[in-house]
């Protein structure tokens, strides 16, 4: 078994980044609750995890989550916007709610690529950081969620 | 961020996720850290030892689940506080013995009770513990005490009155028993 750090040590290591994170991913004003349910949700899950190598990438998934929950959760609700968008979008049935619930259904590392990249609007590079894995992987992994995606929502 | 993170460490209080919090006490000696878990203070780390490993240690042993709530020491702290100004001769604080096992932990308990401003040799504590032979590991006891100060392995001394060993070195050690009227 690998030993896991003390708990503040993740706290004092990532807890600015993954504010960052949610803060792109859900606004200001609710990253406050995501954070706070990223970490607890770690906290419960942290001493049954087997894998202490990957902390950071562990964090951000967990956040990615919380992110996309609370997207899903806010699926239905109007988005308010500060001009009206000027072209329509190009399935007009299509509800968010329902994307971000296909998107929901998307196995965890595509989920947290698409989640990040037009939920949050990251490019690749920073999807690949989050993620912990290669600029390829992470392009590997949103291609796929997409090619899901389309096909689901065809 | 530190009023977000302050509010994490209240709400992992209270969904009962906070297995070890601990805090800074600056001591006459230097810095202290203290952690406890929901059953009461479970380690001291005196200032010449090294706080990281301590909390890595209380990872490993305890639980992961560590985190700095200060809010969770204040009563430990007050008590260090009036012990070190001298005004304070009994610690009244919940312990938490899951750092020591077997006959260190009879050790560790024996040396619990002797009171303030007395000694004991390793011999007269190792007869406490239950093996009056076992003084080699009497002596090992006190100096893998996980809460010394309030658990007072500074109050063993050797037979012929040598001051023997202190995980915080032996001035403070020396210090401590002055503090206490004992030299």
């Amino acid at each position: 078994m690998s030993e896991l750090p003390p708990f503040q040590a993740l706290l004092d290591q990532h807890a600015e980044e993954v504010m960052g994170v949610l803060r792109g991913a859900v606004g200001r004003t609710d990253a406050d609750d995501c954070f706070q349910e990223t970490f607890l949700a770690a906290l419960r899950g942290y001493p049954k995890l087997k894998d202490g190598s990957n902390l950071r990438g562990w964090l951000l998934t967990i956040a990615h989550r919380k992110a996309i929950d609370h997207h899903r959760a806010n699926g239905r609700k109007p988005v308010p916007m500060a001009e009206p968008p000027e072209v329509p979008v190009e399935d007009p049935e299509l509800k968010d709610g329902e994307l971000w619930a296909a998107v929901g259904a998307l196995p965890p590392k595509q989920q947290a690529a698409v989640a990040l990249r037009y939920g949050s609007d990251l490019p690749h590079a920073e999807i690949a950081a989050a993620l912990g894995c290669s600029p390829e992987a992470a392009r590997r992994s949103l291609h796929e969620g997409l090619k899901r995606l389309r096909k689901e929502l065809a | 961020m530190k009023a977000a993170l302050q509010r994490l460490t209240e709400r992992a209080e209270a969904e009962g996720l906070l297995d070890v919090a601990y805090a800074n006490l600056d001591s006459p000696f230097g810095p202290l850290l203290l952690a406890a878990t929901p059953r009461g203070l479970v380690r001291v780390n005196l200032p010449n030892q090294d706080p990281e490993q301590a909390l890595e240690e209380l990872a490993a042993k305890v639980s992961p689940r560590v985190l700095e709530a200060p809010a969770r020491l204040d009563e430990a702290r007050r008590e260090l506080d009036l012990y070190f100004a001298g005004k304070l001769t009994e610690f009244a604080l919940p312990i938490d013995w899951a750092l020591t096992h077997g006959f260190r932990g009879k050790v560790q308990r024996a040396i619990e009770r002797i009171p303030y401003g007395q000694t004991r040799t390793y011999t007269e504590i190792a007869r406490r513990a239950g093996n009056e032979r076992a003084v080699r590991a009497a002596g090992t006891a006190c100096g893998t005490n996980p809460i010394p100060i309030v658990v007072p392995c500074h109050r063993v001394l050797r037979s012929g009155g040598g001051l023997g060993g202190y995980g915080g070195g032996l001035p403070m050690k020396e210090a401590l028993l002055e503090l206490e009227g004992v030299r």
